[in-house]
């Protein structure tokens, strides 16, 4: 590109200033509202992505209740694990309180001292025996609980027994054990006296994200064993390709143990977690929607205003012709000028666009936008403008020189 | 003269057609967006209880311990058991109601139906008086049924359709957990819409299908849903000493007592329990109306108020587009304007009549804009929110599309035909 290119091109602009500042304007807008709108739909793709720490393809969940009070709820509880652990192709089953993205949670304030005002809010997960195998989450310190460990939850609540261990995430090692092993280290969690930390996995999501973002990876693993009529979940590990082989079969195992119960959902987890993003994929497709249309009226916009500047400057094109001036020379004058404006319209934009993004971080508690989604904004905003002058730009270079000696 | 201009307008823009069809789509795909997120955020923060809303008040309490207590704090969004019950006994107000959500299984006695677990709320009589509820048959259970923990219940229309395939079933009996209870009245269809008396148990879902009185739901232990707060650990939560906080309580002043007595209420009753001991910190309450406590529990999704901003965004750009495509067709019929002036016409008629071709456009956008609405709303009906059944294009909302498109155009207008109208007539007759 020649820089002598630009100085024709500028007075030219020059002439038409209202039309130029018009079209520099609706470019920096756009810029602005996609790079926010790019990055809008980023985040919320990112956490659709969100890691649960679960073996997700292998997990089927169901939600069970009863009819009445259930005298013996414990014992129809371990009759209900048989027959699902009964069922081919399953490999681990336990009763849980809640599961990731289920929505449903159990939170508790813990800390390695007791009544600490700065304890932080972690979520608590407890199961029957078996639950973190269920889960199939992985162990990286530490070992799982024993069969010994685990207490009942009628007896828990009565206060005649008492969880002696619990195993944490690495979110929760390392905000309340940073640089020392929490293996063997006392953690209040639940009641007066202290668990021991006898293992740390890798990761454990939340059910839901009420806490905040800061406090998404705390959570707690308790070895509490509780009947389905309090927990409310069974969660089923099965041999991957036969989670839904296995989900066919659960309600029929359920209710042979007992039927005067409700099942009120049974779902593979990739449809608890389907289930649970589904508004922030709606967002995101509809963030899509605008943001592609914005850059379609731009588009047309600029196609509009570039096919009247053709129009207008046919003398002037023919005589440029006519002095020796090839197609090339044409085509590449307009998409200089186009680019000219589209760049002005972005430097614009990125500033406008930043200013945007800090009034949504603090009226809508959205993060701040990183810089590599200004060049986003930018790179597609050039892009469409080329592609919008190129229509007219072509219309022009097929001017003919002649047009130069006719009068209008 | 405006049929005139009507005229000169229709042919300028039946000359340029792609020109003008760019412009009416840009509008129309601009107002069209603010109109469906605007009809959203309308339907979303509209009064729940029209004319009722300034007389319906949520009361609060601070029953904490004094650990952990600073000046000026907001108390708890919900009462303990024990509070609540005392508040209801001394009245006080035109009417007091006490409840929580809950959830029931229930037994169809028709043969082919399924147990199901069905959406409830434990509250007292005066619920439905109160918030308003319609009754199709029969109506609510006594003030003494509430006393007694009778064995009572209001079951919405779809539960009566449901279980007795009729509405007037008045007096028939619907098992609920293995116990039986008696109908007192069915309610007709009725949604309210935000579900503002409890915020904990959706926002903009459906409402419940059952109601009993609460003291029968303590008694027959019957499932409560929503949130709780304790500050202790209790065996039993849900007792009526127990410091854990989860009840709604919701007051109708206005006759009997102002919102300003109930307040002293509130605050001498808080002073008393801080006097006997229950309560160790100094008296903390609020008493917010309905219009109060949606604003402070800011009900209205973010995302959908991040979408209305968005959509104005895109208004601008589409109007910013429209300024600059009118601007060029003015500017390039210089030739034809020139003429007129020469033959007479003021500025101000010129002014008038470009203003005019661009309102038309506005009107065409507005159409287009509509249907574009319509559109949108029927992908709103279509997300997976528990609010999308309730996005409807209303009158209001129809008349406004067409203002804002009209009103949108001629402000795109302003500035093109002002310079328009700044045509001299000598220079253009003497190039052309």
């Amino acid at each position: 590109m020649y820089p002598m290119h630009f100085v024709p091109i500028l007075s030219a602009l020059r002439r038409h200033r209202a039309a130029t500042a018009l079209i520099v304007l609706e470019i920096s807008v756009t810029c602005a509202i996609v790079s926010n709108t790019v990055f809008l739909i980023q985040d919320r793709l990112s956490r659709i992505d969100h890691a649960s720490g679960l073996a997700e393809d292998e997990l089927v969940r169901v939600q069970l209740t009863g009819i009445g009070e259930k005298p013996q709820a414990s014992a129809l509880t371990a009759q209900d694990l048989a027959a699902l652990r009964a069922i081919p192709g399953v490999r681990y089953a336990a009763t849980a309180n809640m599961v990731p993205f289920g929505n449903s949670s159990w939170n508790t304030d813990i800390s390695p001292i007791p009544r600490d005002p700065d304890a932080i809010n972690s979520a608590m997960y407890f199961g029957s025996q078996g639950l973190l195998e269920a889960m199939g989450a992985q162990l990286i310190a530490g070992r799982s609980f024993t069969p010994g460990e685990f207490v009942a939850y009628a007896d828990v609540q009565a206060e005649k027994a008492h969880p002696p261990s619990v195993i944490i995430t690495r979110g929760v090692a390392e905000r309340l054990f940073a640089g020392k092993t929490p293996i063997g280290q006392p953690l209040y969690v639940w009641g007066k006296e202290p668990q021991t930390v006898v293992g740390v996995i890798e990761r454990l999501a939340r059910p839901n994200e009420a806490a905040g973002r800061a406090s998404a990876a705390y959570a707690v693993v308790l070895p509490i064993d509780v009947p389905y009529t309090v927990a409310g979940n069974y969660l089923i590990r099965t041999d991957a390709p036969r989670a839904v082989e296995v989900l066919a079969q659960v309600s029929a195992a359920l209710k042979r143990v007992d039927a005067s119960r409700i099942i009120l959902g049974r779902q593979s987890f990739a449809e608890v977690r389907k289930d649970y993003f589904k508004q922030d994929r709606a967002l995101a497709l509809l963030l899509t929607g605008v943001s592609i249309s914005l850059l379609v009226v731009t588009a047309l916009g600029i196609v509009g205003l570039a096919s009247f500047w053709v129009q207008q400057r046919t003398r002037q094109i023919g005589v440029r012709r006519a002095l020796g001036a090839t197609r090339g020379d044409i085509l590449l004058y307009f998409q200089v000028e186009n680019f000219i404006l589209a760049t002005t319209g972005i430097v614009m934009g990125m500033v406008l666009g930043y200013a945007i993004n800090l009034w949504l971080m603090h009226t809508y508690q959205v993060p701040r936008l990183p810089a590599m989604f200004l060049p986003v904004g930018a790179a597609l905003l050039w892009l469409v403008g080329q592609i919008a002058v190129l229509g007219p730009a072509l219309r022009a270079t097929m001017i003919p020189p002649a047009t130069a000696s006719r009068t209008s | 003269m405006f049929a005139y201009y009507l005229d000169l307008a229709r042919r300028s823009l039946a000359r340029d057609r792609a020109l003008t069809a760019l412009m009416i789509v840009a509008i129309a795909f601009g107002v069209g967006a603010s109109m469906t997120t605007l009809t959203v955020l309308r339907t979303l923060s509209a009064d729940p209880l029209p004319g009722k809303s300034h007389h319906v008040f949520y009361v609060q309490l601070d029953p904490r311990k004094a650990k952990g207590y600073t000046p000026g704090t907001e108390p708890p969004e919900q009462l303990t058991r024990a509070d609540a019950e005392a508040l209801l006994r001394a009245g006080h107000a035109d009417r007091t109601t006490m409840m929580t959500g809950g959830n029931a299984a229930i037994e169809p006695a028709r043969a082919g139906i399924e147990p199901f677990l069905a959406d409830a709320r434990w509250t007292t009589s005066e619920f439905f008086p109160m918030f308003g509820a319609p009754f199709a048959a029969g109506g609510s259970w006594a003030a003494d049924d509430d006393a007694r923990a009778a064995r009572v219940a209001v079951i919405s229309r779809a539960l009566a359709d449901k279980l007795f395939g009729a509405v007037d079933v008045v007096g028939k009996t619907i098992r609920v957990e293995g116990t039986p209870l008696r109908i007192t009245g069915v309610l007709d269809d009725w949604r309210l819409s935000p579900h503002f008396y409890d915020l904990n148990t959706g926002v903009y879902g459906p409402g419940e299908q059952l109601f009993a009185p609460f003291s029968t739901s303590r008694e027959l232990k019957l499932a409560r849903g929503g949130t709780m707060d304790c500050w202790d650990e209790v065996p039993d939560p849900e007792a009526v000493g127990a410091p854990c906080t989860w009840i709604q309580f919701w007051v109708e002043l206005g006759t009997t007592t102002t919102a300003a007595d109930y307040q002293a209420f509130l605050t001498s009753y808080s002073q008393d329990q801080h006097g006997v001991g229950r309560f160790e910190r100094p008296p903390n309450v609020r008493l917010r109306d309905i219009r109060d406590w949606l604003a402070f529990k800011e009900v209205v999704p973010s995302d959908v108020r991040l979408q209305t901003w968005i959509s104005f965004g895109v208004l601008v750009v589409c109007l910013i587009n429209t300024v600059g495509l009118l601007l060029t067709k003015f500017l390039h019929r210089a030739p034809e304007i020139g003429v007129r002036r020469a033959l007479g016409a003021s500025r101000r008629s010129i002014f008038a009549q470009l203003l005019i071709e661009a309102g038309a456009i506005g009107l065409a956008g507005g159409v287009v804009g509509l249907v574009l609405a319509w559109l949108g709303l029927w992908v709103v009906r279509n997300q997976p929110t528990d609010y999308a059944d309730l996005a409807q294009l209303d009158l209001p909302m129809l008349l406004t599309t067409f203002v804002l498109a009209i009103f949108a155009s001629l402000l795109a207008g302003l500035f093109p035909a002002w310079r328009g109208c700044q045509v001299s007539p000598a220079l253009q007759l003497k190039v052309s």
